[in-house]
């Protein structure tokens, strides 16, 4: 969901025209195709395709290798997952997101990966290592990453914003947003009380919903993408957002401002490379993974997404005003405040769906009410039929 | 039999992607994530009546309303000349045209509290309304989206109408008002029934209007079988046995609105 505001974002950074492309590596040879190919499985538009004067990633790995590239694209980590387990397809390169992949490492759908063919992993920051989605790091690289975090107006709010309280002052109300998705809005409610994400305590489950069911007569809207057009036209005065993903509003926007609460911590993403259980071509997969890798590549890669690369190498080779951007890169000490997503068991996973349908419903639901209402319409059914049978019986 | 052999594709076509699916989502909503058998999903489904009830009370509203403002407008429509019956029809149908997600994001516009109207009321000193996020909100999206599907079903039935009926009852000495109600407002009986059914369906298991209107909190059966799809809830097994429960209420309601159409209908109207 939070992708498709990447197709906005990327037309923004040509027309800001704030990114020439490095040339690149010419110099090497063209490898001839090996007749190799691999399926790779990403979010849409999310790698540089050679549009508006980037690299073509896939082109260039084709280019180096030989082996040629099928890519294909999805919206949501759940769509992913549930292609990959329906087994209508197979891919030999998946990028899900954090608690994605750990969902997958705990039901056994993902590959080790061998990681004397990925030399380039050597690139990747220390920190960006073993978390705790992958706490041995054996199935995943990480691609990209960012922080979620507060846009307001500062017209408006006029406040130090630094703590997701703010979300809960009902000098704001009706003049809030909140993430139109579960674990993203528990996630506030659950730093706002410094609980973990990732408990799997009933209790402060339930403590979280507490939070979110008292804040909910205060906000506007529960939205995603449509966090944009409320923040822009001053609909809206504070948003919970992903960083990377809204970049865009800041620069755009000069009334619009963006916090991450350093003391009470908050979310960080990854979206990593994987290789699926039942690919075709290992090697070939853990050679495209390597090469995204390599610094050249991903530098030219993150300048056209507009996402944080976890390789300091990399970064070296981007445009100082991203480098220097907090939103793209904030500092140490807020990311080492943050929290990872992991994947929840499935008893914690069923209730927060049902409290989450509770905070959006006003209240809990049961049983009882839905079969009345079934059996009253079914009556009324019965009641019609009869009522035209009698009628039809005394005509004759 | 020659009958039979064209209807044959179309036959093979209902088997494979209609009745199939329709058994898959029954054996998701009576298995767990591991297959086995299973009423947890079934049972789960009633913690979401809340949901229920407002879909339907949304879906009755807004249907009332598509009725209302529809019937009049067909009878306008089917009482003018041919030529000006083609260009109202076409009128009628121009916001198809148009995709359905783009109609919706325009009333979102139009309804937020610095949207156009807003925006208007302010400029010509009248105090501003909170319109949008609101469950009214949500029916006039609904209203306004599927408010064709009544008109052109009412007007199909009632260009068809036999106006030497109107004129005999005319000559035997009724009024207007007797005229409507005893003779045109039965006989397009077929058209309001399948009016109510095309308008009432869709709008109970529509995900997006509310979504998009309602500000997300007005969730509806279909964000919440939207939600155990694609959204993070992930969960087919429990998002199948919501949709059954919805059939199962969707079949009742047009069982009960089949009930009204027998005996007088020959105008042909019925479009299931």
């Amino acid at each position: 969901m939070k992708r498709l505001r990447r197709a906005v974002l990327l037309l923004a950074c040509v027309l800001a025209a704030c990114f020439p492309s490095p040339a690149f590596a010419q110099e090497e040879e063209t490898v001839p195709l090996t007749g190799e190919k691999i399926y790779v499985y990403n979010w849409g538009e999310y790698i540089a395709d050679g549009k508006d004067g980037s690299l073509d990633i896939n082109t260039e790995f084709t280019r180096r290798t030989g082996i040629e590239v099928d890519y294909s694209t999805f919206d949501t980590n759940e769509s992913l997952y549930s292609k990959l387990v329906s087994g209508g397809a197979s891919y030999d390169v998946i990028i899900p997101s954090d608690y994605m992949v750990s969902k997958m490492i705990n039901e056994g759908m993902l590959e080790k990966l061998d990681f004397s063919n990925i030399p380039n992993y050597q690139y990747i920051d220390e920190q960006y290592r073993n978390l705790s989605y992958d706490p041995t790091n054996e199935y995943s690289v990480p691609y990209t990453w960012g922080l979620v975090g507060i846009f307001y107006n500062k017209q408006y709010v006029t406040e130090t914003v630094d703590s997701w309280d703010i979300l809960w002052d009902e000098k704001y109300a009706g003049k809030i947003l909140m993430f139109d998705n579960p674990r993203d809005a528990f996630g506030i409610a659950q730093k706002k009380l410094g609980l973990s994400f990732n408990s799997t305590d009933e209790d402060e489950w339930i403590q979280a919903a507490v939070q979110l069911k008292e804040q909910k007569p205060l906000v506007q809207a529960y939205v995603m993408d449509q966090i944009f057009n409320k923040m822009e036209s001053g609909e809206a005065w504070l948003a919970p957002y992903y960083a990377g993903d809204a970049a865009l509003l800041v620069e755009e926007n000069e009334n619009i401002g963006f916090a991450i609460p350093t003391k009470q911590g908050t979310n960080f993403f990854v979206d990593a490379m994987c290789i699926p259980k039942g690919c075709r071509n290992k090697s070939g997969a853990e050679a495209y993974i390597n090469f995204l890798c390599d610094p050249e590549i991903a530098a030219a890669n993150m300048e056209y997404i507009g996402y944080s690369t976890p390789e300091s190498a990399a970064k070296e080779l981007l445009p100082e005003e991203v480098v220097n951007n907090p939103i793209y890169y904030p500092p140490q000490e807020i990311i080492d405040n943050s929290e990872v997503f992991i994947d929840l068991p499935e008893e914690t996973a069923l209730q927060l769906d049902s409290l989450w349908a509770e905070v959006k419903m006003g209240g809990p639901g049961d049983s009882m009410t839905l079969v009345l209402t079934l059996a009253g319409f079914l009556a009324l059914y019965l009641a019609v039929v009869i009522y035209k049978k009698v009628k039809r019986n005394r005509e004759c | 039999m020659k009958a039979k052999a064209v209807s044959a594709p179309y036959l093979v076509w209902m088997a494979i992607f209609i009745i199939v699916p329709m058994l898959l989502v029954a054996y998701f909503a009576f298995t767990d994530s591991n297959g086995a058998f299973t009423l947890d999903n079934l049972a789960r489904v009633g913690q979401y009546s809340n949901v229920f009830l407002r879909s339907i009370w949304l879906g009755a509203l807004s249907t009332a309303i598509s009725l209302l403002v529809g019937y009049p407008v067909a009878y306008i429509i089917s009482h003018s000349s041919l030529k000006r019956q083609s260009v109202l029809i076409m009128l009628v149908m121009l916001p198809m045209w148009m995709n359905f997600l783009l109609r919706t994001y325009a009333w979102m516009t139009l309804l937020e509290d610095s949207g156009l109207i807003n925006n208007l009321l302010a400029a010509v000193g009248l105090p501003r309304l909170h319109m949008i996020n609101t469950q009214g909100a949500v029916v006039v999206g609904m209203v306004y989206d599927y408010i064709p599907f009544m008109i052109l079903p009412l007007y199909s039935v009632m260009s068809k109408l036999d106006p030497s009926v109107v004129e005999a009852a005319q000559d035997l000495g009724a009024d207007g008002k007797r005229v409507f109600l005893r003779v045109t407002l039965p006989l397009s009986m077929p058209g309001v029934i399948s009016g109510i059914t095309m308008v009432f369906v869709p709008s109970v298991s529509t995900f997006i209007i509310s979504k998009m209107l309602g500000g997300g909190g007005n969730l509806m059966i279909g964000d919440l079988i939207d939600m155990q799809f694609l959204g993070s809830a992930y969960n087919p097994n429990l998002g199948s046995a919501i949709s059954l429960v919805l059939m199962v209420l969707i079949l009742i309601c047009m069982g009960i609105m089949n009930e009204f159409d027998d005996g007088e209908a020959q105008g042909g109207g019925m479009m299931l």
